[in-house]
């Protein structure tokens, strides 16, 4: 599919049903893929995402996840997530599911996905409760004895992520905060990732990430198609959006008026 | 000397304990501000560490998020999330790890994760996040709370993570250390009654027979602390 219009990648790309990890750690957060989902009212999603925030509140309020695999969920340096809140202690709009792990956790599933290997490999999950509420198991080391915590590696069925910008054959370039951006496009069965820009030549930057084009299958221009998070480079992380997003979305109607009139209204090019 | 909030003694009193040099593994809000206020005045040298990915990072404002774009711009090294986890914090090379809590037990573990039962709480608090093997991968753990009968309880609704490295507890009322496995009042900040926080203490909390006092900021120390948050966008 190489560049395509938005629309028609999610449309190709996502089924109903589908386990999705939209990725991006604060930095790259692929929010007009997320409000494409929701556009295209994709149903009993499994979400994926090591720190679902703003995008994941609009997606579980919206009705399209059955279940959530994270590890910490919250508006970073706000407060509480009060969609998913609202799923998890009340049901609404439906029960969702957690399957809950550590960020170590997640980033080693992801990292085995990435490398085929069937668990990822960590020192971790020790003591504590959470072990006992999610998919994480002891292996023995065949050298040490040492005992280590296994977890599942993370295969998505589509992983989504947002970058600087693309070449004309769709290799992808990102830089600054790098997050599990290449983990989730090489773990994934598909991916899609959305850029800021399409341009002639990729000019090599300190400490880039590339992606070449046949590890993806779909890459949409979709400017500012980040924001509220950012892009560095391109615009700042817009903070005051993330401050009024709790006052918005602490209301069911006040969120479902906001909804309908900044994404299911919008016009997408 | 200035007048100063309970929430300033507390970050003013967890950055005097960063020596100059160590390797800070940082989350946001006040172990953020403690660590950047340690940095701009008794341990310029001290290394920030956000789970985000930035090593060495040197913003001028205190950032909303750890993945503030400031934060990649001023660091030494930029590494992935699982680079992160993997070959920093588990590969041993952390100081102190900060964390912060919902509710905080008398052996210093935490949760982060749930008030009430895990499958029908009252409260769905964010989770864990990094903090389980901070816990246990950083050499030191520094905490730091308010102090209330609802953070410091005699039993945890859920254990995030565990109190083996906890080394002190940072609160607006003092500094608790633990002392054979538990953790004990050993000083108390300006004006502050010992009785006031063992009456804000879910579980008879012992106090020191040395009880100190800490001193209260120093100007220097205020005005840091007060323009790293003034510069901050938010």
């Amino acid at each position: 599919m190489a560049i395509a219009p938005l629309s028609d990648a999610v449309s190709v790309l996502v089924r109903d049903g589908d386990t999705v990890a939209l990725e991006g750690f604060t930095h790259l957060i692929p929010h007009a893929a997320g409000h494409e989902l929701i556009r295209q009212e994709r149903r009993g999603l499994t979400l994926v995402r090591m720190t679902p925030d703003v995008v994941y509140d609009q997606l579980v309020g919206m009705g399209c996840a059955r279940k959530l695999v994270f590890s910490w969920a919250g508006n970073p340096g706000v407060g509480s997530l009060h969609r998913l809140r609202d799923a998890v202690e009340n049901g609404w709009p439906q029960p969702l599911e957690l399957e809950e792990h550590s960020h170590a956790g997640m980033a080693a599933a992801y990292a085995a996905g990435a490398a085929n290997l069937p668990f990822g490999v960590l020192r971790g999950y020790r003591g504590g409760n959470l072990r006992t509420h999610t998919r994480v198991a002891t292996v023995t080391c065949p050298f040490t004895g040492e005992e280590l915590a296994a977890v599942p590696a993370q295969r998505p069925d589509v992983g989504i992520v947002h970058a600087q910008r693309a070449d004309r054959s769709g290799n992808v370039q990102l830089w600054g905060i790098l997050g599990v951006q290449k983990e989730v496009v090489l773990a994934s069965s598909r991916s899609l990732v959305t850029v800021e820009e399409v341009v002639d030549e990729l000019e090599p930057m300190p400490g880039a990430v590339v992606l070449p084009s046949w590890t993806i299958d779909a890459v949409c221009v979709a400017p500012r198609g980040a924001h509220p998070s950012y892009a560095h480079g391109y615009y700042d992380r817009d903070n005051d959006f993330y401050v009024a997003w709790d006052a918005i979305s602490r209301d069911r109607n006040s969120f479902v008026a906001w909804m309908n009139e900044n994404v299911l209204s919008a016009v997408v090019a | 000397m200035s007048a100063y909030t309970a929430d300033e003694m507390m970050a003013v009193e967890a950055a005097r304990r960063i020596d100059d040099g160590t390797v800070c593994f940082v989350g946001i809000g006040l172990p953020s501000l403690a660590a950047n206020l340690a940095r701009r005045t008794h341990a310029p040298g001290c290394v920030l560490v956000y789970e985000s990915g930035t090593v060495g990072a040197k913003p001028e404002a205190l950032p909303l998020s750890i993945g503030d774009g400031e934060l990649a711009e001023t660091a030494d090294a930029v590494v992935s999330v699982p680079e992160m986890f993997a070959y920093w914090l588990q590969g041993g090379r952390i100081d102190v790890g900060f964390l912060g809590a919902a509710q905080i037990d008398r052996h210093g573990n935490l949760n982060s994760t749930v008030i009430g039962a895990y499958d029908s709480p009252s409260v769905r608090l964010p989770g864990g996040g990094g903090a389980p093997e901070i816990a246990l991968g950083a050499r030191d753990v520094f905490v730091m709370l308010r102090h209330s009968t609802r953070s410091f309880v005699e039993e945890l609704d859920f254990t995030t993570s565990l109190g083996d490295n906890v080394r002190v507890v940072a609160t607006d009322l003092g500094i608790l250390e633990p002392v054979d496995g538990e953790l004990t009042l050993v000083a108390v900040h300006p004006g502050v009654d010992p009785d006031a926080a063992r009456a804000a203490t879910g579980w008879e909390l012992e106090v020191a027979g040395d009880l100190r006092q800490t001193e209260p900021p120093t100007d220097a120390e205020l005005t840091a602390l007060r323009t790293l948050r003034t510069k901050s966008s938010v």
